[in-house]
């Protein structure tokens, strides 16, 4: 992975001693409330309902096993010993005192960590494929750039006060496993015309109150102009986003308000302009680059099948939470943290550390942060996932669930978040009770659920296969449900079936749309496939034509 | 008391004055509007003194690059502390149009900006008197930089500055280790 060099080293300290003095101002009364905001906003720090909650970037979602036992112990030393794995990769700390924090800076800088830019209107952590460098239908890793993306983006000076916040994912896959098309930028390593690797770059999607799917903005851009076509992009976004009306200032605004022809027109406008040598990117910086992300010292195994005369738990976890690797002998296997009765996404410092042990036995010391809110170990021999299994059971880590209707992705909602309408761990636990029968879940095969505590839709509802939205109603919490969304490269957002129903009615209704599917499914249709070719006529009869229990 | 600003890292007494401070002071140095400017370009010139224009945060640099070889001063104005387009506006009148005079950051512009102010190419802040003393250091609060920069304030030689590569950041501070 990336390592630090003295340039890297120090911007971060120098942030960690930034960041302190302006603590300091706003504790001695010399920066206002507002003005501090604007500037703790740009560190990750935000001021919730319980206490500050720090939220701290995982570039692309890859995590050093010493940077992951940092993390427990600022769960330890800082916080109620755990913290919240977010849908961008990041992990959240919801309990730090204001006071702390730039000593906890102070200790991720230590290991080649920060919190820059991971909220506030500025670009966000890039983040990117969790099977990058390891999945078998690859055409390039996307690590490299999504690294030099970072880079380029930390302390942009340009771009710190935008209109809005802004996101971009990295893929290098046809197979989408970043949501980049709900991102304000995708960027998708691609073939060009004479089988050359560049990027296929998309702007204006996004999720939140009005949800978009992003368009193509260029077909093909040569690798080296990167850097100048997102600046182009951000520029006209600066100057021409809307900065008058919060829940319009998103680049899909712009993008859908000029329609995507004329934002074309006006990025390669601006992009012809800008003076583009400064920015290009030449074959030996990203030779450079991609050395640190080589592959390791991987042995040569054969295939195996490590399920063969093992138990049944086994060969269901092997089953579910493990995935193709590239390389003979190796599967890449996933920590779930979706543990019926525990906050989706949330780990503990003692699980943080027995993770990072792992890894550091049986995946080369790293450990991936995936969007759907798991952990990822990428390189493990197929001959020891059994030995793996045994130890992440005992943890509590190995629920055999993911991509499953449990493997729910969650924001924390209500309970931790001041914008939130209502509890989403909640409902997410309600779930996890009634549906606790395995067989059944696995004859639904793969389904995802996911849950937003308010329109922001952190929990990304509106490409949930099941989305479920956390609204106010008179001051009780309500949920609408929406079917047929999807995050994958057929990205499409889901359609509201009906009126909300109240917490305690959640799961019934959820059960009411797996018997429509069950019945009218085709052999091995996905859920989602099925709400496609039928539409949500039938789900939506089946749901309310009776009262629905509570 | 003539006011305070920071230019090119020091504490300066400004020459300069705004339209509504200038009747004292005929002989000074003036900052006109746009509107101001639009609507009464000759009278401006006619006063025989440097000219600056002030730009608000919609105002785009287009609107005045035919006009530029006037004015020996740009401002732009940042109307509060989320404000940005100011950044870009910068950016683009040291690069695009070559603007080499003095670059100025007004109405909201605090220590905490100053850092990303300069590197996009201002060399002029008009400060609160709280921020001003101290407002120097912020220039060194971080001592490296990922991006190209328009710091040096003067667009000749931000042309020259810009030819090295230093894309994201890879190359220019691995040459100086």
């Amino acid at each position: 992975m990336y390592r630090y060099d003295i340039t890297d080293k120090t911007l971060v300290r120098q942030r960690v001693a930034q960041f302190r003095d302006q603590t300091q101002r706003f504790l001695n009364g010399s920066l206002s409330e507002d003005e501090f905001k604007l500037l703790r906003l740009r560190n990750g720090l935000y001021i919730q309902r319980h206490a500050p909650m720090l939220r701290i970037a995982i570039p692309y979602g890859l995590l050093a096993t010493r940077q992951l036992r940092t993390l427990a112990k600022i769960a330890r030393d800082y916080d109620r010993r755990y913290g919240h794995f977010t849908t961008r990769q990041n992990i959240q700390f919801n309990w730090p005192k204001l006071e702390q924090v730039p000593d906890i800076l102070a200790e991720l800088a230590e290991v080649e960590m920060h919190a820059i830019q991971t909220s506030g209107n500025c670009i966000r952590n890039v983040t990117s494929d969790h099977l990058a460098g390891i999945t078998p239908d690859e055409l390039e890793d996307p690590r490299p750039w999504c690294e030099i993306i970072r880079q380029w983006s930390t302390f942009h000076p340009e771009f710190t006060y935008l209109p809005r916040k802004f996101k971009i994912a990295v893929t290098g896959a046809p197979q989408d496993r970043a949501a980049s098309l709900v991102h304000d930028v995708g960027v998708h390593i691609v073939r060009g015309p004479s089988g050359e690797l560049g990027f296929e770059i998309l702007a204006g999607g996004g999720l939140g109150r009005t949800p978009i799917i992003g368009e193509v903005v260029r077909e093909f851009l040569p690798r080296e102009h990167l850097l100048s076509y997102l600046t182009a992009i951000l520029r006209v976004y600066n100057l021409e986003g809307r900065r008058d009306n919060l829940t319009k200032a998103r680049i899909k605004i712009l993008v859908r308000s000029l329609g995507i022809e004329e934002f074309r027109r006006r990025v390669e406008t601006e992009w012809q302009l800008l003076s583009d040598e400064d920015l290009r990117i030449d074959d030996a910086q990203v030779a450079r680059m991609q050395s640190f992300f080589n592959p390791p010292d991987y042995l040569t195994l054969p295939n195996i099948a490590p399920e063969s005369g093992r138990e049944p738990a086994f060969r269901a976890w092997y089953r579910y939470n493990t995935t193709a690797h590239k390389v003979a002998g190796y599967r890449a296997v996933f920590i779930s943290l979706k543990k019926p009765g525990v906050p989706p996404g949330d780990v503990t410092d003692a699980q943080m550390d027995l993770i990072a042990d792992l890894a550091d036995r049986y995946s080369f010391g790293e450990v991936r942060v995936t969007h759907t809110q798991n952990l990822l170990l990428g390189d493990v021999e197929q001959s020891k996932a059994y030995e793996l299994w045994q130890q992440l059971r005992g943890a509590g880590l190995a629920t055999p669930n993911i991509g499953t209707l449990t493997d729910i992705i969650c924001c924390p909602g209500l309970d931790f978040c001041s914008l939130a309408n209502a509890g989403s761990i909640e409902v997410a636990k309600l779930i996890n009770e009634r549906f606790d029968d395995y067989d059944y879940i696995y004859d639904l095969g793969e389904i995802d659920v996911k849950m937003s505590g308010c329109m922001n839709a952190c929990g990304h509802h509106h490409v949930g296969n099941i989305g479920i939205l956390g609204v106010d109603k008179g001051g009780e919490e309500w949920y609408q449900i929406t079917i047929g969304g999807a995050a994958g490269a057929d990205a499409s957002l889901g359609s509201v079936i009906g009126p909300s129903v109240p917490k305690a009615q959640v799961a019934e209704t959820i059960e009411r749309l797996l018997e429509v599917y069950v019945e009218q499914r085709d052999s091995e249709e996905r859920f989602l496939d099925t709400v496609r070719r039928l539409g949500i006529k039938p789900f939506k009869e089946r749901v309310y034509a009776a009262p629905l229990a509570a | 008391m003539p006011r305070r600003l920071l230019r090119n890292a020091e504490i300066v007494f400004d020459e300069w004055r705004y339209v509504a401070e200038a009747a004292a002071d005929a002989a000074a140095p003036l900052i006109v509007t746009l509107a101001q400017w639009q609507l009464e370009p000759d009278t401006w010139l006619a006063r025989g003194t440097p000219l600056g224009l002030v730009l608000s945060p919609a105002h785009r640099v287009e609107q005045i690059a035919a006009d530029l070889e006037h004015f020996a001063l740009i401002g732009a104005e940042f109307s509060g502390p989320g404000e940005g387009r100011g950044y870009t506006q910068a950016r683009q009148l040291r690069e695009q149009w070559s603007f080499g005079g003095e670059l100025r950051a007004t109405g909201y512009v605090r220590r905490d900006q100053l850092f990303f102010m300069a590197r996009c190419g201002f060399n002029s802040f008009e400060l609160p008197d709280a921020d001003i003393e101290e407002g120097y250091m912020a220039f060194t609060t971080f001592t490296a930089a990922y991006q190209p920069s328009n710091d040096s304030g003067l667009a000749q030689k931000l042309r020259n500055t810009l030819a090295l590569p230093r894309s994201s950041a890879i190359t220019a501070y691995r040459a100086a280790e």
